[in-house]
Formats: C-alpha cells, sequence, structure tokens
C-alpha cells in the first residue's frame, strides 16, 4: 500500500507555505475570476494588439508618420471615392498618411500612460504611506493638500501647470500626474490606516523591523488591490488628459502624432474631411475603452466586495 | 450631529487656504516677469517699471503680499481682467449662467436616462438589454468628449443641419439679460421662435456634457440596485406577495437612490472639466470658454480669480453632498 503510493508520488509535496508556489496559485485564481469576464479578456485582446502595434509601429507602418506627400493633401480614404490605395485611412491636410501617424500614435499614448501613472502612483503611494503610517500633521498636512488639488477640475489645474511648466508633451504629462496623484494617495492612506494595527503588523513591529520595512514590506503589499484598480482608472484617464491638452494645443506639439494633438489639427477640415477628425477619435476611444474593460475585469478579480454583479 | 456638521466644516478652510494659495503662486512663478508681460511689447520706462511693481505690490515681502491678497478675496475683491477692464467677479457673474444652464440641461439629461437605465439593467440582470446598456454605458465613460462633440458636428450640424453649431442662440434675436438663462430669457421676451432656437442650441452640447456624468449614474444606479434587491427586506416584500413594481419602485429604489445622489452631486467636478471642453468646441460663452481664453492671452488675474471661484464652487458642492450624505445617513456620520 505504502509502496504503491510511493510509486506514484511526484515529488515534493507542494506545501501552501512555500511563498513561490502561492504565489502561482494566487496568480492562478486571480486569472480564473479574471477570466469569468468576457469584457476584460476582449480588452486585454485589443489591449495586447495596441501594445504590438505600438512597439513594431517602425515595421508595420506604411509611411512615415511626419513626412508630408505634397500630391496627396486630404486624400480621401481607400475605399472612399477619390482614395487611393496605398494610403488606406487617407491623408491628413498636410498629406501625411493617417494609419503610419495613428500607428505611431499608439506609441505616444501607452508610453503617456505608462510615464503618468507611474509618477501618479510612486508619488501618490509614498505620501498616502507616509501620512497614514506616520499620522499627526504629516497626515494633516497632505491630506488636505491633495484636498485642494482635487478641488481644481482636473484639466483646468493640469492647463495651468503647463502655463507655468510651458507646452509640451512631458510637462502635460507631469501635470496630469499632479492631478491624478491625490486619488492614490487617499487609497493608499485608508488601506495603511486599516492595517497598521492588525496584528501581523504588531508582530513585525516587535520581531524589530525598522518604520521603513514596516511601510514597504509589511503594510504595502496588503493594500495594492485598490491601488491596482486605480491605476488601470488613471491609466484610461491619463490618456483622455493627455488627448485633451493636445487637442486644446497645449499638449504634445506637432508634427507629433499624438491622436490628440492630431484632432486639434484636423479640426479646422471638420466639414471637408471627416476622416482626419473620425479616425484619432476611435483611436483614443478604443484604447481607453479597451483598457477600461480590463480594469473593471480587474477589480471583480481583485476584489470582489467591489464586484460590480 | 453637530459634531459632524463641525468637523466637514471645518475641513473648508484649509482647503480655502489652499486654493488661495495656489491662485496666488500661479502667476508669480510663470516664466517671464508679470509686469513686464502686462506692459506688452512696447516696454517700459524702469520707472513707470518701479511704479507698476509697487502698484501690484510685487515689492513687498511675499507673506504680506499673500494675507493682502486673502483680505482682499475675502471682501470679494477678485482683481480687475486685463482684457475687459472689468472686475473679475464681474464677468463671472455674467458669464457663469451660461454654463450653469449648460451643466443643469446635462445633469438632468444624464439623469433622465441613466436612472431609468440603470434601474432596468438591474432588474434584468444578465439580459441583452443589461450587457448591452452597460457596454455602452463604458464605452461613453471612455468617450474623449472633445471628439464625441467634433463628429456629432458632423453628423448633425454639417450632414443633417439639424443642429446649430456654436454659441447660444441665433444672431437674428436680442433681447435683455433677465436671469442669464438663455432658454428662460428667451420665454421672457416673448419673441416667436426665440425659445426654440436656444433650445436647439442646447441639445450638441448638453449630450456632450451629459455622456461622461450619464455613463456614471447608469453604472452606479444599477450596482446600487443589484445590492439593494438582494436585501432581506427586499425578499420580504416580494414573499408577502407585493407586485414587483412595488418592489422595485418603493422598496428598493429609495434605498438604492442615496448613493446615486451622492454620485450625481459628485459630478460637479467632472461637469466642469467637461464644460471647459464642451465650451471651447461649441463657442459657448461660459466660465469654461472664459478660463481658457483667459489663459491663452495670459489674462493672469482672471485666471487666478477664476480657480479661486471655480476651485470654491466644487468644494462648497462636496462638503454640502457630504454632509447630506450624513444626514440621511447615520452611518456616514459616525463613522
Amino acid at each position: 500500500m505504502t509502496d504503491s503510493l510511493r510509486a506514484t508520488d511526484p515529488g515534493p509535496v507542494p506545501t501552501a507555505t512555500s511563498p513561490w508556489r502561492l504565489r502561482v496559485a494566487m496568480l492562478r485564481e486571480f486569472w480564473h475570476g479574471f477570466r469569468q469576464n468576457r469584457g476584460a479578456l476582449v480588452g486585454l485582446a485589443v489591449l495586447v494588439i495596441l501594445v504590438l502595434v505600438a512597439i513594431f509601429a517602425p515595421l508595420i507602418a506604411p509611411h512615415d508618420p511626419i513626412v508630408q506627400y505634397r500630391d496627396a493633401f486630404l486624400s480621401p480614404p481607400a475605399w472612399a471615392v477619390g482614395g487611393r490605395p496605398e494610403f488606406l485611412l487617407g491623408t491628413d491636410p498636410l498629406g501625411r498618411d493617417m494609419l503610419s501617424r495613428l500607428m505611431f500614435g499608439a506609441r505616444y499614448s501607452l508610453a503617456i500612460g505608462t510615464f503618468v501613472v507611474t509618477l501618479a502612483l510612486t508619488g501618490g503611494v509614498a505620501l498616502g504611506l507616509l501620512a497614514g503610517y506616520v499620522g499627526g500633521w504629516v497626515d494633516a498636512v497632505t491630506m488636505r493638500t491633495m484636498d485642494v488639488i482635487l478641488a481644481f477640475p482636473s484639466i483646468l489645474l493640469a492647463l495651468v501647470l503647463v502655463t507655468v511648466l510651458g507646452p509640451g508633451l512631458l510637462n502635460a504629462m507631469i501635470a496630469i500626474a499632479v492631478v491624478l496623484l491625490p486619488h492614490f494617495s487617499r487609497l493608499t492612506r485608508a488601506a495603511v490606516r486599516v492595517e497598521k494595527d492588525r496584528e501581523y503588523v504588531t508582530a513585525s513591529r516587535v520581531a524589530g523591523s525598522g518604520h521603513l520595512r514596516q511601510m514597504l514590506v509589511t503594510i504595502l503589499p496588503n493594500c495594492l488591490a485598490p491601488l491596482i484598480v486605480q491605476a488601470t482608472l488613471s491609466f484610461s484617464n491619463a490618456i483622455l488628459d493627455a488627448a485633451a491638452l493636445g487637442f486644446l494645443t497645449v499638449g504634445a506639439q506637432p508634427p507629433t502624432p499624438e491622436w490628440g494633438t492630431m484632432l486639434a489639427d484636423a479640426r479646422e477640415f471638420i466639414s471637408r474631411a471627416w476622416w482626419v477628425v473620425t479616425f484619432p477619435g476611435i483611436a483614443i476611444l478604443v484604447t481607453v475603452f479597451a483598457i477600461n474593460l480590463v480594469g473593471d475585469g480587474l477589480r471583480d478579480a481583485l476584489d470582489p466586495r467591489l464586484k460590480r454583479s | 450631529m453637530l459634531r459632524f456638521l463641525f468637523s466637514r466644516l471645518a475641513l473648508i478652510v484649509p482647503t480655502f487656504f489652499g486654493i488661495t494659495l495656489v491662485a496666488f503662486i500661479f502667476p508669480r512663478i510663470l516664466r517671464g516677469d508679470p509686469v513686464l508681460l502686462l506692459a506688452g511689447e512696447r516696454g517700459v520706462s524702469p520707472e513707470r517699471y518701479a511704479q507698476l511693481q509697487h502698484q501690484f505690490g510685487f515689492d513687498r515681502p511675499l507673506l504680506v503680499q499673500y494675507l493682502e491678497y486673502v483680505w482682499r478675496l475675502l471682501h470679494g475683491d477678485l482683481g480687475q481682467s486685463i482684457a475687459t477692464k472689468n472686475p473679475v467677479l464681474h464677468d463671472f457673474a455674467a458669464l457663469f449662467p451660461a454654463t450653469l444652464e449648460l451643466s443643469l440641461f446635462a445633469i438632468l439629461f444624464a439623469v433622465i436616462l441613466g436612472i431609468p437605465a440603470g434601474i432596468l439593467a438591474a432588474v434584468r440582470r444578465g439580459s441583452i438589454f443589461d450587457q448591452l446598456a452597460m457596454s455602452t454605458a463604458l464605452a461613453g465613460y471612455s468617450m474623449p468628449i472633445f471628439w464625441w462633440g467634433l463628429l456629432l458636428v458632423i453628423v448633425f450640424s454639417n450632414t443633417l443641419h439639424w443642429t446649430p453649431i456654436d454659441s447660444r442662440i441665433d444672431v437674428m434675436f436680442y433681447f435683455p439679460t433677465v436671469t442669464g438663462f438663455m432658454t428662460v430669457d428667451a420665454l421672457l421676451s416673448g419673441q416667436p421662435g426665440a425659445f426654440g432656437s436656444a433650445l436647439s442650441h442646447l441639445i450638441l452640447p448638453t449630450i456632450v456634457l451629459g455622456t461622461i456624468p450619464l455613463a456614471v449614474i447608469a453604472r452606479q444606479t444599477r450596482s446600487a440596485m443589484l445590492e439593494v434587491l438582494s436585501e432581506d427586506y427586499v425578499r420580504t416584500a416580494r414573499a408577502k406577495g407585493l407586485p414587483p413594481r412595488r418592489v422595485i419602485g418603493l422598496h428598493a429604489l429609495r434605498n438604492a437612490m442615496v448613493p446615486v445622489v451622492t454620485t450625481i452631486g459628485l459630478q460637479v467636478g467632472v461637469l466642469l472639466t467637461g464644460a471647459i471642453l464642451t465650451e471651447y468646441i461649441f463657442s459657448w460663452p461660459g466660465i469654461g470658454k472664459w478660463m481658457l481664453d483667459s489663459i491663452s492671452e495670459r489674462d493672469y488675474p482672471v485666471v487666478q480669480g477664476g480657480l479661486v471661484l471655480i476651485a470654491g464652487l466644487v468644494m462648497l458642492v462636496n462638503i454640502t453632498v457630504d454632509v447630506l450624505y450624513g444626514l440621511i445617513d447615520p452611518r456616514i456620520r459616525h463613522a
């Protein structure tokens, strides 16, 4: 009996205490939850395609995004009357290929989202950790500052910050990060205040861990779920806000093929060339929609309490 | 109760000072000397420069300047516009009704469509309607509204010629401003066609500005309804044999509305952000366009004053919503 058991033994018995295996199990559980949400899977697929397009834009784009074809100003999409096959989605007022610009635009939008979220997340989490962990006046000053930032309509504050810093994509991204930062710091602070008095934190303190270790190693990992969801939301907000600033001509500057900036350039041709207005907007909408679908799925999978259905 | 009220009201003070600090610092950290900017391309003599510096108080210590600034603010003096030479408060008061009218229409649009859609989606959870409505809501939530506005203009103004493109009313109508609400003033003027013209100018901006609140309200209503529908008292009401209409309309809806009303209140900040873009697209003469123009024309007193007024407004509305929520729901009060 014992022998037959031993014969089929696949090796060491996996234990729940092995951290690596635990992590794999958690990831599997998460994926199981995420997979339930069909919308989230669609969003993820679209997002993967967008990332691939962004990475391989120089290889797959049919034209250089800033080369102007002097013989093809405002050429309609290939299938429309007067369209040319080499410009699948038509050309813009300066004779640049729309499709290529849109493909390169994906690079900007995804980079904007990544940069802004990284900045806002790092800053917000650091401030929130500090406020929640230290408490007292540090907490009061930090949180009141966040209240002030939240009192301004986001685009207005971003506009004012860009006015101070000067127009341009980098400054626009910094401004948007500042505007999005309070959401992260509030979430982190709230979570830290709940976790701080839990027994495992006391235990780790008794075991002799310092403040920095307490904050970053003991408490922070247990506050991650809402932060991941917020990061996804902020990612889509960052793309929208950056496009809005581009549209208001203070974001990315021409000839950058950023989608919002492309819309700003296209605005005066709205009655003559529908394609220069339509396609960049669809690109923004599809990207943001896909990210929000993933965000909904993440929220449902990571935090059953927040589950919508 | 009073303690709750005071604890919330006490938050106004530091936030207000924070807002004024932002507005105060803004022109002082701009690149370039504000006095030289004011002087324009002609430049100024050193004497006149010193005089202007003194006039704006730039030669005094920063703390004194700040305290003076706040003192003047508290007395209703927000400075004077460089472009119009009017007091900032005067221009704000003249333009604010346009934004308010548009915002009210937008929130009405969002509530009228969003709440029924959310209720229906929750009641028929999992149905095709639910899936369609929630996908549309998420798409609306993901909408770059400045593009949405352009798209609607292409379709409804340029192609179908159903709606006008910009401003609040046809130029052929002229009547005195009474309330500042174009629809109301048009009715009061008694001119035939004026009301219709004002209304037709509102359609597209209302849809554009209302889209994101509509999506948020529909989603929030659905999730609040779902939560309430699974409660024991709803099951009891059903078990008693009450008709579904009554269970949903009376028992469930009332409780589900608490978070929804809060959500609506908190849309004010979203609306003002949206108003900036919407007014830009439709040349709507409200405070959003006013701020944009002032920023691009470097009319700093207006930007400063506008920041304080707009942020102050958002803060007051948020705190009111917060307090009302606490009044309705004791759990919030004692949290």
